[in-house]
């Protein structure tokens, strides 16, 4: 009697639990896993070889072109999260310290602000890509208009502009995210806290640096994190913005854009490589996990507990 | 402590700021400019013939006009791709939340070996780029038999939404008063019976915030079904769009109609639900 309960008890929570668990398990955990196994056998276009251990990773890391062209994408994703966390989560930071004064209107800031986070990147990418035409461009519409003719760059045809121009669509894109981590972060802090620096005659800015920003540590963390995991997963928005091939001459590849050329193809050169793809991946992933783990580690020592 | 005592002893005895809350107000008010000035750029320009959206780009159009959206809507797979998206979306959201809520219902509410071990499992999936994966999918797909089909998105959408579901729905329905349970149980109710009937009502709030944070991004998606659709029938609107797009080059007016009316769905549902959005959209983030 008692040991039928147990087994109906145990029926009922496997019942409840394996859906998920077999979902996860085959679509998740299995492609992981396989992506790293992949990665360490020849491939004729989508078709398994044999097993060649290292070689996918030694021709991508160290056989040119590949190796140039794996260290010209490594270093536009370094440059678009270093610029990322300082544009957009910086001024993140300070947009959410502004409606957390709550001025007047500060609802409707804060769902303004908000609004182009709920967009497809797709959207976002054709929109700016229109904007930043180098003649019809509202952009440059504007900026002849203020009559700043001299600034209307061709700002997506330029190798020297067209990663800036995708970071400042990104930002706008995003801005509202880390605005509202941290606006959340700012909330949670006691009010005490604050009152206690202003009666003692804290400025904004002796507020914002002393009391308020290590009294967010915690939200930093988790952006510095997704903004890291973002940036060397981008590729929608320079596919869309600059194309398959991070035009122009690569001035706009990243890992992303190069994995998947990699992997899939494209127009020009038609081949596929799931081999070398599948080392890329294995290459991004490991950057990731290892850089989210240590940063996880030194940035939650420097959060201070309430 | 230290350090608000050096930041009051920098600034005791200074002048307060009065100009301040005005400078606030108009950052603010010019940061909104350009976050809304663009979106409303590209509803104006869906009215006007592309001439006007070349020579008078800041002028008004003639609401009027609606020659660009029916452009879109009669010469373009548009309905088809809004259909798609809605099918793929709604039925991922509605399998995430039925396993999502099973599971998360299970692990809150049983103590029994491994539980620990399983909700970290699921956690684990929270951060895991599965984009990275994408060419053990692609053969796993072909395998199966379902690449080029609403079914392999709904699968993995499904796969990808389940760890931040159970991690909201566990520690919703952790709060949820175990009294209500127990006398359920003395009255001898089944229990499937007080899963169905009594929790999982009570936990609607934290699946209505589990359901945003996922439908968002599998509304939005365009990796996925780029590598896994190919048949024109089965496309998403993110991907229908670069479709479009592409015919319509020079075009600005059908451009700009076709970003409005893909962009449309989202932002009508933002603006009546816009709170729900941003706590569901940041939850996960937030500790």
């Amino acid at each position: 009697m008692v040991n039928a309960h147990k087994w109906r008890r145990a029926g009922w929570i496997a019942f409840l639990i394996l859906p998920a668990l077999v979902i996860m398990v085959t679509f998740v955990i299995v492609p992981i896993v396989s992506a790293l196994a992949f990665s360490l056998y020849e491939w004729r276009g989508t078709a398994r070889g044999a097993f060649v251990g290292l070689e996918n990773f030694r021709q991508v890391l160290f056989q040119e072109p590949f190796g140039s062209w794996t260290r010209n994408a490594f270093t536009h994703n370094v440059i678009v999260f270093a610029t990322l966390m300082v544009i957009q989560n910086g001024t993140g930071f300070f947009l959410a310290y502004a409606i957390f004064k709550e001025p007047f209107g500060f609802k409707f800031y804060r769902v303004s602000f908000f609004l182009p986070v709920v967009l497809s990147t797709v959207i976002v990418g054709f929109l700016w890509k229109l904007f930043l035409h180098p003649i019809f461009g509202l952009v440059n519409q504007v900026l002849v208009t203020v009559g700043l003719d001299a600034l209307a760059l061709p700002w997506l045809g330029d190798s020297r502009t067209a990663l800036g121009a995708l970071i400042f669509a990104n930002a706008w894109h995003f801005v509202g995210f880390p605005t509202l981590i941290y606006l959340a972060g700012m909330q949670r802090i006691p009010s005490d806290f604050i009152d206690a620096a202003r009666l003692e005659g804290a400025r904004t800015w002796a507020m914002l640096r002393y009391v308020i920003w290590p009294l967010v540590a915690p939200a930093t963390t988790i952006i510095f994190i997704l903004t890291f995991i973002g940036s060397f997963n981008w590729f929608e928005l320079p596919f869309i913005m600059t194309g398959i091939d991070g035009s122009p001459f690569g001035s706009t590849d990243v890992l992303g854009l190069y994995f998947y050329r990699t992997a899939f193809g494209n127009q020009t050169a038609g081949i596929q490589d799931f081999g070398r793809g599948s080392a890329l991946a294995v290459l991004i992933f490991l950057v990731i996990i290892v850089v989210a783990a240590l940063w996880t580690v030194y940035l939650r020592r420097r959060e201070v507990t309430l | 402590m230290t350090a608000m005592a050096a930041a009051t002893r920098e600034t005791r005895g200074l002048p307060t700021f009065k100009l301040q809350p005005v400078l606030m107000q108009i950052v603010l008010i010019s940061t909104t400019i350009l976050m809304l000035y663009p979106i409303v750029v590209m509803v104006f320009s869906a009215f006007k013939p592309t001439g006007d959206i070349y020579d008078q780009p800041f002028a008004l159009p003639d609401f009027t006009n609606f020659t660009n959206f029916v452009k879109i809507i009669t010469e373009t797979n548009f309905p088809v791709y809004l259909t798609n998206s809605f099918i793929i979306t709604g039925t991922s959201i509605l399998s995430i939340l039925v396993f999502g809520s099973m599971a998360a219902y299970a692990l809150a509410r049983y103590q029994f070996k491994g539980s620990t071990f399983l909700f970290l499992f699921f956690l684990s999936g929270l951060m895991v780029p599965l984009k990275l994966a994408i060419i053990p999918l692609f053969i796993q797909f072909r395998t199966f038999g379902i690449l080029d089909t609403r079914l392999s998105l709904i699968l993995l959408y499904t796969a990808m939404g389940l760890p931040s579901t159970i991690f909201i729905l566990t520690g919703f329905i952790r709060t949820l008063p175990i009294e209500l349970e127990d006398a359920a149980r003395i009255d001898g109710a089944s229990e499937l019976r007080i899963m169905l009937s009594i929790m999982l009502p009570l936990t609607r709030p934290a699946m209505i915030i589990a359901a945003i944070h996922n439908a968002v991004p599998i509304w939005n998606d365009f990796f996925f079904p780029l590598v896994f659709v190919q048949t024109d029938a089965r496309k998403t609107l993110p991907q229908g769009l670069t479709i479009f797009m592409g015919e319509f080059n020079t075009d600005w007016g059908a451009l700009f109609a076709g970003l409005t009316l893909s962009a449309l769905p989202i932002i009508v549902v933002y603006i009546v639900l816009s709170r729900q959005f941003i706590n569901g959209m940041t939850s996960g983030s937030l500790k």
